[in-house]
This record gives structure tokens, C-alpha cells and sequence, in this order.
């Protein structure tokens, strides 16, 4: 069986539309005749791009988990918590499966995207033969799932927001709000910055290699 | 049905580049990549007729959502509510700016630039060719769209909920009831939205006869005239 992808077939879709067509020139595409998008065989600097916001996010993983997110002031006495420790504040009050979503999407979802997104770029750039469909699955779940880290930050949010008596109690924000909201962004933007065609230009050139 | 454009029609897929056509597909259906499995082309009974209906309840939703207090809070005869701008507010007040900006954005901003910009779409495509302009719109409805985190903030909301309870007594608001609808609407939209079928009917920027067109040279019409 052949199997041509439109750039070996000379032909580059919109990213924007998705309408195939031919390029201007070899080395300027030109834009597309329906949308007036920039045209590009591949996402520009797709690698690079995608590396430099995997270290900017791993970066701020770091004083997400550490810094407080929250500090409550009740009676005089003030406590913070981190986001582990909204998490065992959930599970010590009854409400495990709350506990368990916060944890999935606060630590488990961040940490998995950062370390599926390296996978991703270790092996394009090695070319380490793989399943190339089970990365593009992989990729396809970092996609959808990423946008779910947000859950804590929405958390804080409206608790801060409405739990204002003072001088009875009053709750506010920590400095690890800001580094995790950082991190949600930052790895969103890494997986819009991945190309998953190139999972399969590699794989591509490496039969060329052997044929 | 009878839309000749529809068969043949040949496609890369978005995830892996594999040219491949399309066979003609029966309303409901979706087309599958052959190689990575990814969905190429979707196929609805009313492209853009059941969205907009969709589109302009969402609409409503997300202004009521907005307007009416999510949740009250009363302890030792004090009562406090907020609103979604107004924890954005908050957050801002409490010297996080740049985290006030991100809920803003992804609660307020890109939910409700989708909504307006797709519902503006769909009214101009109702009578094809609709004008370029109406392409750029859609293009920005695209890129709002992963943004707008509606699902996601009203688990955030249950979740604060609950954990308040544990300290005063907290009651859900009209605007708590609009957002879980508005999370309905989006997904309905997400569902019967066919943004091919919305490009096929607006109007080419380098008109073409041709199904594959030719792409526009980048020095662009200024140099060419």
C-alpha cells in the first residue's frame, strides 16, 4: 500500500480552514486562496517552540506545588494551604471524590502533560521507532484533557471571592496561584505549538532510510 | 444529500497529513483518518440551523451567567455573593493581577467572544456566499474556543462551594443554574457544528474554479496591481 501525505503529494493544508492546495512557490507558500492564512507545510519552529514552553511550565511547577494558594484568616489565626494541602483538607472533610478530582486535575494532569509533551519531543527529534497512531493518541489527550488543570485556580478563585467577613474571616490568594495558573497556559500553549504531523515524518523518513 | 461538492473531496489529515478522500457520508456520521484515527470530517442533519438555535440560548445563558450571583454565603448574621467578574475582581484587588486576568479571560472573555462570534457566523452563512470578513470571524472563534473554560469553572465552583460549607452556610444562585446550562449549550454546539460546511460557504479570498485551489503568492495583490 502507498500512503502519500499531502506534502509528499506537493499539495499543504490550511491550518486555519483545512483546504488542500497547491503551494505559491517552493520556498514561499503564499497564503490560502480561501482564507488568506499563511500557509506552512509544517507549524513554524514547532520543536524549539514546544521545548521552550515545556521548561517555562516545568519551571513554574515547581513554586505552584510549594507556594501557598490560599491563606485563610479566621479568629486572629491565619493558615496556608498549598494545593496538596487543599486536597487533604477535602479527604479529611468526607468529600473524597472532590479530593480526588482536585488531585487528578491539580497535580496528576500537569505532571502527565509535562511529561507526555517531552516524550513527544524526544522521540520526534531521536526518531525512536514507536506506535506512531499510540502517539497521536497521546497527543489528541493532552489536547483535550490540559484545559481541566484550571479546576484549582477556578477553586481559589470564588473561595476568595466570597469568603469576605471581615473581620470575622476573610480568605486570600497565595503566591502559588499565579505559577499554577502559569503552568496551565504555558502547557496549553506547548500543545498548540506540537505539530503531531511531524510523529509521522519521522516515521516516514525512517522507512525511507531503510528502503 | 444532494451536495456534489461533498463526494470526492480530498483532504489531509489535520494530525498526521495523510491525503485521503472522503466518501460520501450519511447525516450523523464522522469520517475517520485511515492511519491515525483522528476525525477528518463530520456530517450533521442541520449544519447551521440547529447550532444557531443552540448558539443564541448560549447566548442568553452566558448573560444571565454573568449578571445573576452564583452563590450567597451568610455566617453570624452577615450575608456576602459574588458574581464571575467579580471573582476576577477579587483575585485583582487581592494583589494577583496577572491570575485575575487569566480567569477573567478564560471565564468571561473567550466564552463570550466564542458565543458572539460564532452566532454572527452562522446568521451571515444562513445565505451563501457569505462576505470574507465573515471567515476572519470564524478564524477568531477558533482560536477563542480552547480557552473558554466554562466546564471547567463550574467544578471549580462546586468545589469552592463545598469546602465553604464546611464554614458557613452557602446557597447556590440563579447564576450557578445559568452557567451549568450554558456547559449544555457548549457542548451542543460543539457537537452540531460543522466548521467545514461553514467555510465551503464563504466567499473565497482568490477565487478559484477549481476544488484545490492554487495558493495566493505572498507578495499579495498591493505588488501585483
Amino acid at each position: 500500500m502507498t500512503v502519500a501525505t499531502a506534502a509528499q503529494a506537493g499539495f499543504v493544508s490550511c491550518e486555519a480552514c483545512g483546504l488542500l492546495s497547491r503551494p505559491a512557490g517552493k520556498s514561499e507558500l503564499g497564503h490560502c486562496p480561501r482564507c488568506g492564512t499563511e500557509l506552512a507545510w509544517r507549524r513554524r519552529q514547532s520543536i524549539q517552540r514546544t521545548w521552550a514552553l515545556v521548561i517555562a511550565a516545568a519551571i513554574c511547577y515547581i513554586p505552584a506545588n510549594v507556594l501557598p494558594v490560599l491563606s485563610t484568616t479566621a479568629l486572629g489565626s491565619t493558615d496556608s494551604d498549598t494545593i496538596m494541602g487543599g486536597v487533604v483538607f477535602l479527604y479529611t472533610s468526607g468529600s473524597w471524590p472532590l479530593a480526588l478530582a482536585v488531585l487528578v486535575a491539580s497535580v496528576m494532569i500537569p505532571l502527565g502533560k509535562l511529561m507526555a509533551l517531552t516524550y513527544l519531543l524526544i522521540t520526534v527529534q531521536r526518531g525512536v521507532p514507536g506506535s506512531d497512531r499510540d502517539r497521536t493518541r497521546l497527543y489528541r489527550l493532552v489536547e483535550v484533557i490540559g484545559r481541566w488543570s484550571m479546576l484549582d485556580v477556578f477553586v481559589d478563585t470564588f473561595t476568595v471571592a466570597l469568603v469576605q467577613l471581615q473581620p470575622l474571616m476573610s480568605v486570600k490568594p497565595g503566591p502559588g496561584v499565579v505559577f499554577f495558573a502559569a503552568v496551565v497556559v504555558l502547557t496549553m500553549l506547548a500543545a498548540m505549538s506540537f505539530d503531531p504531523r511531524l510523529i509521522w515524518d519521522a516515521g516516514s523518513t525512517r522507512e525511507g532510510n531503510h528502503g | 444529500m444532494n451536495d456534489p461538492q461533498r463526494r470526492g473531496e480530498t483532504v489531509a489529515c489535520p494530525h498526521c497529513d495523510l491525503l485521503q478522500g472522503i466518501p460520501p457520508l450519511p447525516p450523523g456520521a464522522t469520517a475517520r483518518c485511515a492511519r491515525c484515527a483522528s476525525t477528518i470530517a463530520t456530517r450533521s442533519t442541520d449544519p447551521i440551523g440547529r447550532p444557531l438555535a443552540f448558539t443564541f440560548a448560549a447566548l442568553f445563558a452566558f448573560i444571565v451567567a454573568n449578571t445573576e450571583p452564583l452563590m450567597g454565603l451568610s455566617a453570624a448574621g452577615r450575608h456576602a455573593s459574588t458574581t464571575i467578574v467579580n471573582g476576577a475582581y477579587e483575585m485583582w484587588m487581592q494583589g494577583q493581577q496577572i491570575t485575575a486576568l487569566i480567569i477573567a479571560f478564560c471565564a468571561v472573555i473567550a466564552p463570550g467572544g466564542y458565543i458572539v462570534a460564532l452566532l454572527t457566523v452562522l446568521l451571515a452563512v444562513r445565505r451563501p456566499p457569505a462576505p470574507r470578513w465573515v471567515g476572519e470571524l470564524l478564524r477568531w472563534a477558533a482560536f477563542m474556543q480552547p480557552w473558554s473554560m466554562v466546564e471547567v469553572m463550574i467544578l471549580g465552583i462546586l468545589i469552592a462551594l463545598i469546602k465553604i460549607a464546611e464554614l458557613a452556610l452557602v446557597e447556590p444562585g440563579i447564576g450557578m443554574y445559568a452557567v451549568a446550562v450554558l456547559v449544555v449549550l457548549l457542548t451542543a454546539i460543539g457537537i452540531t457544528f460543522d466548521a467545514d460546511e461553514v467555510w465551503r460557504r464563504i466567499e473565497w479570498v482568490d477565487p478559484q474554479p477549481s476544488g484545490v485551489g492554487v495558493a495566493r503568492a505572498t507578495t499579495g495583490p498591493e505588488a501585483r496591481a
